[in-house]
């Protein structure tokens, strides 16, 4: 779900600046992301699905901030591949091991 | 160990190993000896070498990008959707060598190549967990 929300560029970007430079209303994330402020309330509107945005309401007005907490899968994905590499640094340490000096 | 930002994913793995640069290296760049270690492979030590590290669950294009013998070796990883480099680091020490893998995908300068992530990089995603899975 996350890998998926965030494939799409422009939903990265919007999560990405929201990271970046904090609490945002839809205005301000329309005025740098280059798309109307319909799309990027859609945008939006999946972020908050997968769990990477939260919305606050302040009178007629929504405010936008990232949840970087939703990215674990993805430093669990860096988990496994340093697990990987680990494992290459085994094998390769018994070949040297094996090696003629 | 590892560090990650929306755009960044970055592995690093370090180890200081019992023996000289000179023989690290050689397991490093020898075709007969990382596939030993690593993977079947084409490899050469050349600057713009393109290569391949095939197993049985698929095969990676890869890239020689720099070479500094007994220093530093990088080139790219490409396949099932990630496109990432890997750089080795060989530092001597009193006891052998400090070697120190990173592996660095999905850079912001580099969005243009992710054109084609929208589906493959999901798809990656799933197939290295099967594929990790497997190895753990």
């Amino acid at each position: 779900m996350i890998f998926r929300t965030l494939a799409d560029p422009t939903r990265r970007a919007i999560f990405e600046q929201l990271c970046r430079d904090g609490e945002q209303t839809v205005g301000a994330l329309t005025a740098r992301a280059g798309v109307s402020q319909p799309a990027v309330s859609k945008h939006l509107g999946i972020l908050k699905e997968a769990g990477l945005v939260r919305d606050r309401h302040q009178g007629r007005r929504t405010h936008y901030s990232a949840r970087p907490g939703a990215l674990a899968p993805l430093l669990d994905w860096t988990g496994r591949m340093a697990g990987y590499w680990e494992r290459r640094f085994d094998d390769l340490e018994d070949l040297l091991r094996r090696m003629d000096q | 160990m590892n560090s990650t930002s929306p755009e960044t994913l970055s592995v690093v793995v370090e180890r200081e190993v019992a023996f000289p640069p000179e023989k690290v290296w050689r397991a490093l760049t020898q075709p007969h000896l990382i596939e030993e270690w690593l993977m079947k492979n084409d490899f050469k030590p050349v600057v713009s070498h393109r290569f391949q590290l095939r197993a049985d669950w698929g095969t990676l294009g890869c890239e020689v990008v720099a070479v500094e013998p007994n220093r530093t070796l990088s080139y790219t990883w490409v396949g099932l959707g990630l496109e990432s480099i890997v750089t080795w680091t060989l530092t001597p020490t009193s006891k052998g060598t400090h070697l120190r893998m990173e592996q660095t995908g999905f850079r912001q300068d580099q969005r243009q190549a992710y054109q084609g992530a929208r589906h493959g990089w999901p798809r990656f995603l799933a197939n290295l967990e099967q594929v990790l899975g497997r190895i753990a």
